[in-house]
């Protein structure tokens, strides 16, 4: 293929109908708590990964959820399962089961 | 208490209206309810079950109506033409030359919904799968059953939130306070009728600020699994399948975001009526910058206009919940009770 110099950028838009939700369907069914998620961040605020990385919980799983699990493998493998995302959840959604609920799923464990 | 008796006009048969007529008949007043509709209840009538309970609205409203009897006097399809004053008399004109004279006059007329159709990009009046709130909960009163407009159940249903409401360009910058609790609202309703149909929020925030309300958001998403996507939609547009497709930031995943939906209701703020204006400019009654009327003190005194002997209660002040409203005009009972004892032609002081 003849190379013209620029090539088309990817659309950074979330197609959420094309994308592939049966990741989320797989850890929402076996994390059900993770349905009552209010999107408030105290997971992230309180992690010790997100203090020195990109990963963040709570936009994992949103990302997961709307079917963007590119990095997902990469943004797990951040985790260190301490569990404080867990201590100030205010919904009581079980993060770190959520965390292991997709290693399973990605058969990282 | 009947040597007290006075006579009040109430502007407005809704629950405000039904309410405090209720109020005053017990506090020994003869009242006169002025309503514009053929029925007394108001925007009421349009409600099949209340949040955040699912208390029917109808057993409700038959309740507040049962309650019209004695001295209350209920004159349906009024329309309000002036109010003139002449010392202590108020008269109301209404219809062709027809007229009430009153001691006080209570203004209760609440709210319009914002019309949806000026919020051209969300494609009302447009696209035949864009549905209002009222419109949703009608067709629950009237037990129609949910489908798209070529007969379908629909596969998802999309909630925008905010419709008429923060929104300045639309001409209101207030927030409507209660459309937030009336989608989670409807979302279950849908959710309990058609459990596999797929529902999704737009919202900005959620203001679910009442008692019960955020026990409502969480049954939404622990047993319904109502997804909430946080960014106001930018657009929509129609497929060729009549389905449309929304387009939103999803400002929590950092991108925006386009989903194909069957369905889509949009949640309709508060917005005052033409007789907010018409009680302002012929009449003085004070408006507030979101153009509800605004009473003599925004603390003290929330239910007496400057005007002396009118008030105001309910909706029209601003929006509420049918429970505030109530509350509202039981408030205002109180104040004009206060206001016709201590009238001077009060028969205590004679």
């Amino acid at each position: 293929m003849n190379s013209f110099g620029f090539e088309i950028q990817k659309d950074n838009t979330i197609e959420y109908d094309k994308n592939d939700l049966s990741l989320a369907a797989f850890v929402l069914k076996h994390e059900p708590s993770l349905y009552n998620c209010i999107q408030c961040g105290s997971c992230s605020g309180s992690c010790p990964a997100s203090a020195i990385s990109s990963y963040q919980f709570r936009k994992m799983q949103l990302l997961m959820r709307r079917g963007e699990i590119k990095n997902l493998r990469e943004d797990v493998a951040h985790c260190l399962l301490c569990g404080k995302c867990i201590l100030v959840c205010p919904r009581g959604v079980n993060t770190r089961n959520v965390i292991r609920q997709i290693r399973i799923a990605l058969n990282m464990n | 208490m009947r040597a007290l008796k006075k006579e009040v006009v109430i502007i407005g048969g809704g629950p405000a209206g039904l309410e405090a007529a209720d109020s005053l008949n017990k506090l020994g007043h003869a009242v006169t309810i002025l309503e514009k509709e053929e029925r007394p209840g108001g925007k009421l009538s349009n409600w099949h079950k209340l949040f955040p309970d699912n208390v029917s609205a109808d057993g409700i409203l038959k309740q507040m109506i049962q309650k019209i009897s004695g001295d209350i006097h209920l004159i349906t399809n009024a329309k309000i033409r002036k109010i003139s004053h002449e010392g202590k008399k108020y008269s109301v004109w209404f219809n062709e030359g027809q007229c009430i004279q009153a001691e006080a006059v209570l203004v209760a007329v609440g709210f319009d919904l914002f019309n949806a159709s000026l919020k051209e990009e969300y494609g009302y009046g447009i696209y035949d799968n864009v549905i209002t709130s009222a419109e949703l909960e009608s067709m629950f009163v009237n037990q129609k059953s949910l489908v798209t407009a070529t007969g379908k159940t629909p596969g998802r249903v999309a909630f925008i939130h905010c419709v008429g409401s923060r929104d300045e360009k639309a001409g209101f910058r207030h927030c409507s306070s209660m459309c937030c609790v009336t989608g989670v609202k409807q979302a279950i309703e849908i959710k309990k009728r058609l459990p596999g149909t797929d529902v999704m929020m737009f919202y900005m925030d959620l203001r679910m600020h009442g008692r019960f309300y955020e026990d409502l958001y969480l049954e939404a998403q622990e047993k319904h699994h109502i997804q909430f996507i946080r960014g106001r939609l930018s657009e929509s547009s129609e497929n060729p399948d009549s389905s449309l497709l929304l387009k939103a930031d999803d400002t929590l995943a950092g991108s925006p975001i386009k989903v194909r939906a069957d369905m889509m209701v949009l949640l309709l703020g508060f917005v005052p009526t033409d007789f907010h204006k018409k009680m302002g400019e012929e009449f003085g009654v004070e408006i507030g910058s979101d153009g509800f009327f605004s009473p003599c003190d925004s603390h003290l005194d929330t239910n007496s206009a400057k005007t002396t002997g009118i008030f105001v209660a309910g909706a029209c002040t601003g929006a509420k919940s049918l429970e505030y409203t109530l509350a509202d005009a039981r408030s205002a009972s109180l104040k004009i009770h206060e206001f016709l004892l201590r009238s001077p032609s009060s028969n205590i002081l004679n």
